[in-house]
């Protein structure tokens, strides 16, 4: 395999140094450096590379011409096409909008019966809805609605507020205690009620879902008082003031006994962001039709 | 060309020479726009300076690494404004020392995060994020329930003054009360944050307690206002670049 070529046709090789010390195996030039009998070769760089170095050269050259390149003073220069990367990324949002405003828009109308009942705009609008609610709801309602402790569940048929769109867009639009215009829901602290009988009255509500409460004790003389001006006698919630129902199997914070002793104690606030501010009215309205969806598909998963 | 090099290679001093010139060409580029950066960089007029419970949430993001793997600072690319919203602008960050852009993205971008969600979900998922998204990598930070410790910030903000952030005298002296008053709503310092930093700050309990002035309420409260300190890049986008 070592057929000797001549060195200095090599590339790379220069034929005009003097006391080269040239690799028998290889052919290639040493370094001239001999550390006991061992030497280096000085293997020449690859053609190809000083072609692609020399070729990004000239297109750097091209391309300050055309882009803008050097600081000047307070300015830069702009170059022959006059590119701004601000103006490009507004244009390219702008035109990405504009795709979508085809059907995007038919959602701006807020008329949930027909647009529920439109299944070809809804299987054109639900990979962005899906999108719009990993990026915006998920972190608290979980990637399928599924909820979590103090975050409540989407894909279930129990409703805090009203399972009906037009309701969810509100939510979604201006939050629940978020800001002036959010719904408003407050679960007061009882701490001024004696331990005893907020251990009592945990009792009760946590044996509500169940239908083992004991309404002819004193803690359900409590539970009047205290709780069914929101709750309902029965415990069954009210949907105009966001007061969760007590009876059902959902819970926000959980129903047993000793969570419920803590959420009379210490009273709750849940926040839902309002999203108005960062999603057009239609974005509203197409993620408050798939939230609606997310409990239907559940409903008919059961059946 | 090859040969230019193959010859400097043996003039020692020349090579010397020839890297001092190709470096300071790169170094020029990137060092002679900071001389004009003060007239460059357009600061929003409604740009407000953060309160000092934000800025001691703000020495937590950096103590513990937050910026390694959150960038803030949104990219003007059409995609970016689509998921994020509208790109960050230098003078968003003029009050920033130093400013926490970031480039590298392990989390999501954190630029315009304030508000989007609650202050409960932020303290459930900076304490565990698995326990609200399930399929997270970032690491827990129970610690943060660890009381805050408040004592420099009275002379943190002196030395942002110096660096022409805009506090006066009384923020300065104001700066640790304040602090505890805005992590507490129902106080008699409430009004004064909001007298100082304008009226739609937030106050109120960030960690859920307001009796207690922890790390978790600077966090929160710093997290919160994220990309809400002006409306200036929401106007870039509407209105468009000239």
């Amino acid at each position: 395999m070592t057929e000797r070529t001549n060195p200095r046709k090599l590339p790379g090789a220069d034929p005009h140094a003097g006391n080269r010390k040239v690799d028998p195996v290889t052919g290639y030039d040493t370094t001239g450096h001999d550390w006991g009998g061992i030497t280096e070769l000085n293997t020449p760089f690859p053609r190809f590379v000083i072609w692609i170095l020399a070729a990004t050269f000239l297109y750097s050259v091209v391309a300050w011409v055309l882009l803008p390149a050097w600081p000047v003073g307070r300015d830069y220069t702009r170059g022959l096409l006059g590119l701004d990367q601000g103006v490009e990324a507004v244009a390219g949002f702008r035109a990405l909008s504009a795709e979508r405003r085809g059907w995007l828009d038919r959602f701006a109308t807020g008329d949930f019966a027909a647009l529920q009942s439109d299944t070809a705009l809804l299987e054109q609008a639900t990979p962005a809805a899906q999108r719009l609610f990993a990026d915006n709801c998920a972190a608290c309602h979980g990637t399928s609605g599924q909820g979590g402790p103090g975050f409540p569940v989407l894909s279930d048929t129990y409703w805090l507020w009203s399972g009906d769109p037009e309701e969810i867009a509100l939510t979604i639009r201006d939050g629940i205690n978020a800001n002036d215009n959010s719904r408003i829901a407050e679960m007061p602290r009882f701490d001024w009620m004696e331990q005893s009988e907020r251990e009592a009255l945990a009792g009760y509500v946590a044996a509500l879902p169940s239908g083992t409460a004991d309404g002819s004790g004193p803690e359900a003389d409590l539970f009047a008082e205290n709780c069914a001006a929101c709750h309902g006698d029965g415990g069954e919630g009210g949907l105009g003031v966001g007061a969760p129902s007590l009876t059902d199997a959902s819970t926000i914070y959980g129903q047993d006994a000793k969570t419920v002793l803590q959420t009379l104690t210490y009273g709750r606030i849940g926040v839902m962001p309002a999203w108005g501010g960062r999603l057009s009215a239609a974005e509203v309205n197409l993620l408050a039709v798939y939230v609606a969806g997310l409990s239907s598909h559940d409903g008919e998963a059961a059946k | 060309m090859l040969r230019l090099h193959y010859n400097l290679e043996k003039i020692s001093m020349g090579l010397v020479g020839a890297i001092i010139v190709a470096a300071s060409i790169g170094g020029l580029v990137e060092i002679a726009p900071l001389f004009t950066i003060d007239e460059v960089v357009e600061v929003p007029d409604d740009l407000r300076p953060a309160t000092p419970l934000e800025l001691a949430g703000r020495e937590i993001f950096i103590r513990e690494g937050c910026y390694a793997c959150h960038s803030q600072m949104i990219r003007s690319l059409a995609d970016e404004i689509d998921r994020y919203g509208p790109y960050s602008l230098a003078g968003e960050s003029a009050y920033d020392h130093p400013m926490l852009w970031g480039s590298k993205r392990t989390g999501p971008d954190l630029a315009r995060l304030g508000g989007k969600y609650s202050d409960r979900w932020h303290v459930e998922h900076l304490i565990d994020p698995r326990a609200v998204v399930p399929a997270s990598i970032m690491p827990a930070y129970p610690w943060l329930t660890e009381p805050l410790d408040t004592g420099l910030l009275g002379d943190e903000l002196a030395t942002l003054a110096r660096l022409g952030v805009p506090y006066d005298e009384a923020a300065i002296a104001a700066a640790e009360a304040d602090a505890r008053a805005q992590s507490n709503p129902d106080s008699d310092g409430a009004d004064g944050v909001r007298e100082r930093y304008g009226e739609d700050i937030a106050v109120r309990a960030f960690d859920g307690d307001p009796s207690n002035l922890t790390e978790m309420d600077a966090v929160v409260a710093y997290l919160q206002s994220l990309g809400t300190l002006t409306k200036a890049p929401y106007k870039v986008l509407a209105e468009g670049k000239q």
